[in-house]
């Protein structure tokens, strides 16, 4: 049975058989009736928008059929129940569990209990692999992902888009430069981490630093939650803000991706510009998870 | 004779039991805590702590009466005291003495320092450690835990 926890978990040749796969269906050449007769359940324990539909919809265009669990308020989880037997019950119920939950290593222990797939579809300030492979697979489809030197800017510590990202990349012997606001910057064992797969990581306190020397420049939002009040999180959201006069800074072949959904740290001036690929990552989600449902059930 | 007075041995020999020998000055308590013997237990236990020692400096020495260390019990000590020699003895002789090597893992041998992780929770999800080159990675969360370890013990 195969899981989909962590791009720990996954070698450079898995990470490019499932962006091949994905390449594949992108260009419409795939079995619409794969996962016909299978049914996938969504267990969603904190908000998404894009990571349920995509989901949903790479299901619907396999030939499968979802089924929500729905608000956390409204299931057993409200009545007190662990997040163990819920898996246990509903792997009865469906052919592979996706699941989005506030706790680090989630995944990892419903995959100990589960008798189907489990993908993780982000746990706590953890891992969120799908979202990782249609990072990879966006940069891919402008520049070869061999030796890139990306920014990761924003939320750096708690933003789990950015620890996935730089682990995979590594796999590909990316340099890594970082900026984050004051007391967000990449946790120390992330930074060890990539050090020991050979990945450097060199911090700048400002994009204007670094922006020149960038193929990829990878945005994150500031989240709000994670501030006590307004002031404090407005005073740190507004630190950075990437404008068209910056991006004119930049090489011309540099892209500008974000996990989404932003709120003021892209201008929407920069919707327009040809570096501006985060709506195309966007759409790209449902042909990697198409591939990641094809994976893990096919 | 030396200047501070006559040598003698600081804890008796023991005749059935465990000796754990050059484990790293200052660590022989957390020794103990990470093979789960503590003062609710009931093993009879000798320590002695920075005691000179020709081939280390200083160095500690923990005997355990009684007790056998198992192979799992034995590498755990070597997270503490790389170091560390194991002697098992049968009527006072020394049956066999061996090194310590790094397990693979650790099973509730360490809690997660991460208050976000699902092994803190109450899941049934029991610690799990897996020992990398530079310390402990929480099999979970993936949280490195890379000095003090001791401070982790269950």
């Amino acid at each position: 049975m195969r899981h989909i926890i962590s791009v720990r978990d996954m070698d450079r040749r898995a990470i490019d058989e499932l962006l091949d796969r994905a390449a594949e269906i992108e260009a419409r050449r795939y079995d619409p009736n794969l996962l016909r007769g299978k049914i996938l359940g969504l267990f969603f324990f904190e908000p998404s928008t894009r990571t349920r539909m995509s989901f949903e919809s790479a299901m619907a265009r396999l030939g499968g059929v979802s089924l929500n669990m729905g608000s956390v308020e409204a299931s057993s989880v409200a009545k007190g129940e662990t997040l163990a037997d819920t898996i246990r019950v509903v792997s009865g119920y469906v052919d592979a569990i996706v699941l989005r939950h506030p706790k680090e290593g989630a995944a990892r222990l419903a995959s100990e209990f589960a008798s189907v797939p489990v993908i993780n579809a982000g746990d706590g300030a953890g891992q969120h692999p799908s979202q990782t492979l249609l990072d990879l697979y966006t940069i891919r489809k402008s520049m070869p992902l061999d030796g890139l030197r990306i920014g990761l800017l924003g939320d750096l510590r708690y933003g789990r888009t950015t620890h996935s990202l730089a682990i995979a990349l590594s796999l590909y012997g990316a340099e890594i430069a970082a900026v984050a606001p004051k007391g967000l910057e990449l946790p120390s064992g992330i930074v060890q981490e990539l050090a020991d797969r050979g990945t450097s990581v060199t911090e700048y306190s400002a994009v204007e630093d670094v922006i020149a020397d960038l193929d990829v420049l990878y945005v994150t939002r500031i989240q709000r939650e994670r501030f006590p009040d307004m002031a404090s999180y407005l005073d740190v959201a507004s630190s950075y803000r990437i404008t068209p006069e910056l991006v004119g800074l930049a090489r011309p072949h540099m892209i500008v991706l974000h996990p989404l959904p932003r709120i003021d740290e892209i201008d929407p001036r920069v919707d327009a510009l040809p570096n501006a690929k985060y709506f195309e990552q966007a759409h790209h989600g449902v042909s990697v998870r198409m591939a990641m449902l094809g994976e893990v059930m096919g | 004779m030396t200047p501070e007075g006559p040598q003698g041995l600081l804890i008796r020999p023991i005749r059935h039991g465990t000796v754990i020998d050059h484990i790293t000055a200052g660590q022989a308590l957390n020794v103990l805590r990470i093979l789960g013997i503590t003062g609710t237990t009931t093993e009879e236990v000798s320590v002695a702590t920075n005691v000179a020692s020709g081939r280390v400096g200083r160095k500690d020495i923990v005997k355990i009466e009684n007790r056998e260390l198992r192979k799992e019990e034995v590498d755990r000590i070597a997270l503490l005291a790389p170091n560390a020699t194991i002697n098992i003895i049968r009527e006072f002789t020394v049956i066999e003495k061996k090194g310590v090597e790094h397990p693979h893992e650790l099973l509730g041998v360490v809690r997660c320092p991460n208050p976000g992780c699902i092994s803190n929770t109450a899941e049934p999800a029991r610690s799990r450690f897996i020992v990398v080159p530079n310390g402990l990675r929480c099999h979970y969360c993936d949280w490195l835990i890379s000095k003090e370890i001791a401070a982790h013990i269950l």
